[in-house]
């Protein structure tokens, strides 16, 4: 449990320092939801930068696009290399292990910096 | 350095048709993805050893790559069938004279293969599907691909992106993501009209007679649309079919990592050469 919050938790210093992640959502100014089984994550980005991310329980709080899983998916993501199957977002949403909800136009106009921010987490 | 590659065109009937070819030997003619072109084939194209027995032959489908869409696409959808796709291949394998050639395709062109088994199993020599599965139901929703208020070439590319391993080298994963972002408007979309709608096959592969042409399945562990566990679900279904699954590679075999493809190539199209 603590090794995958401490990941979520590296998501600014890993895009951040990255300018060919950042470039790739330089016109993405949202909150988006990212959870892991029973923890929820709001995730702010401002022009490709992650500007904060805050962990729930969260009262009220509005959010674009949410993407959840269980702990175990996050876990096999975040592992450096994954295995097959399990290394990409859309993997998982293969797999049915995956929820998109809100707005997906976001989520798809904003797909490459996603699977790009959320994959440089596994560094 | 200059490449052995050749580009021309070819008109054939009101298309023109873009297509790069090298070697000389037997006909090995090559099938691009959905949504992206000829381009993905330099690597096998450029195989000094595979050129010394085959005329390698790359074609961009129409609307793809350098070849035209059709006078008046500006006014329709772009939608991809079974028929159209069999007898765009056919009709450019006449068109080139290319005798009983093999035909090599990935994804949308490994599902093709299947087809072309089914009705033209006498004039092919061989038949080799990449990423090769009767059917994938639909995961996601293809129209985000083609919409006003979405990039259609960073859409298609993150898409395409996350299809390849994690272990194949970056250089040549985002050549392939670059070829995705290139493609027009809708036509990966119309592809997958193809890919997940119209061309479920799976009812009708185990008509498939390899013992008239060989069927070949190559299929990256890191694909998650036609898996592994896909090509093996078809495989089941058609007795002679010869499966191998391809360590370290994604959807995108012969683009994202060709030296690693080629290892598995090359002793395909040798035992065919010796059939």
């Amino acid at each position: 449990m603590q090794i995958i919050t401490d990941v979520v938790r590296n998501l600014p210093d890993v895009v951040n320092g990255d300018p060919a992640i950042v470039r790739w959502g330089r016109e993405m100014h949202e909150t988006f939801m990212l959870e892991i089984g029973d923890t929820q994550y709001l995730v702010t980005v401002r022009a490709g930068r992650i500007e904060k991310v805050e962990r729930g329980p969260f009262v009220m709080r509005a959010w674009s696009f949410a993407i959840r899983a269980k702990r175990e998916c996050w876990d096999e993501f975040f592992r450096s290399p994954p295995a097959p199957g399990w290394h990409d977002l859309f993997a998982l949403l293969r797999r049915g292990d995956v929820k998109f909800e809100g707005d997906q136009r976001v989520l798809m106009a904003y797909l490459l910096y996603l699977k790009l921010a959320l994959a440089a987490l596994r560094r | 350095m200059i490449e052995p590659i050749v580009g021309r065109y070819v008109h054939i009937g009101e298309q023109r048709i873009y297509y790069e070819e090298a070697g000389a030997g037997i006909p090995l003619l090559c099938l691009h993805t959905a949504g992206s072109d000829g381009r993905q084939w330099r690597g096998v194209l450029n195989d000094a050893e595979i050129l010394k027995s085959y005329r390698v032959v790359a074609f961009d489908m129409p609307w793809h790559g350098k070849s035209s869409p059709p006078k008046g696409w500006q006014g329709q959808d772009y939608r991809l069938t079974t028929e159209s796709y069999t007898a765009m291949i056919m009709t450019f394998a006449k068109a080139l004279g290319l005798e009983r050639p093999v035909v090599l395709g990935c994804s949308i062109g490994g599902r093709i293969v299947l087809n072309l088994a089914l009705k033209h199993a006498r004039e092919l020599r061989a038949l080799i599907g990449l990423q090769c599965a009767a059917y994938v139901e639909r995961y996601y929703d293809a129209a985000w691909l083609d919409h006003a208020e979405v990039h259609g070439g960073r859409a298609c590319g993150g898409l395409a992106y996350g299809l390849m391993s994690p272990l194949s080298p970056d250089e040549h994963k985002w050549e392939t993501v670059w070829h995705y972002m290139q493609g027009g408007p809708g036509v990966f979309t119309g592809d997958l009209h193809f890919y997940q709608v119209e061309g479920d096959i799976r009812e009708r592969i185990g008509a498939i007679d390899t013992r008239v042409c060989p069927l070949y399945m190559l299929t990256g562990e890191y694909d998650y649309s036609a898996s592994p566990r896909d090509t093996e679900a078809a495989a089941a279904k058609i007795p002679g079919a010869k499966v191998t699954i391809m360590q370290g590679l994604g959807h995108f075999p012969m683009s994202e990592h060709p030296e690693a493809f080629l290892g598995y190539l090359r002793p395909v199209l040798d035992e065919i050469r010796r059939r």
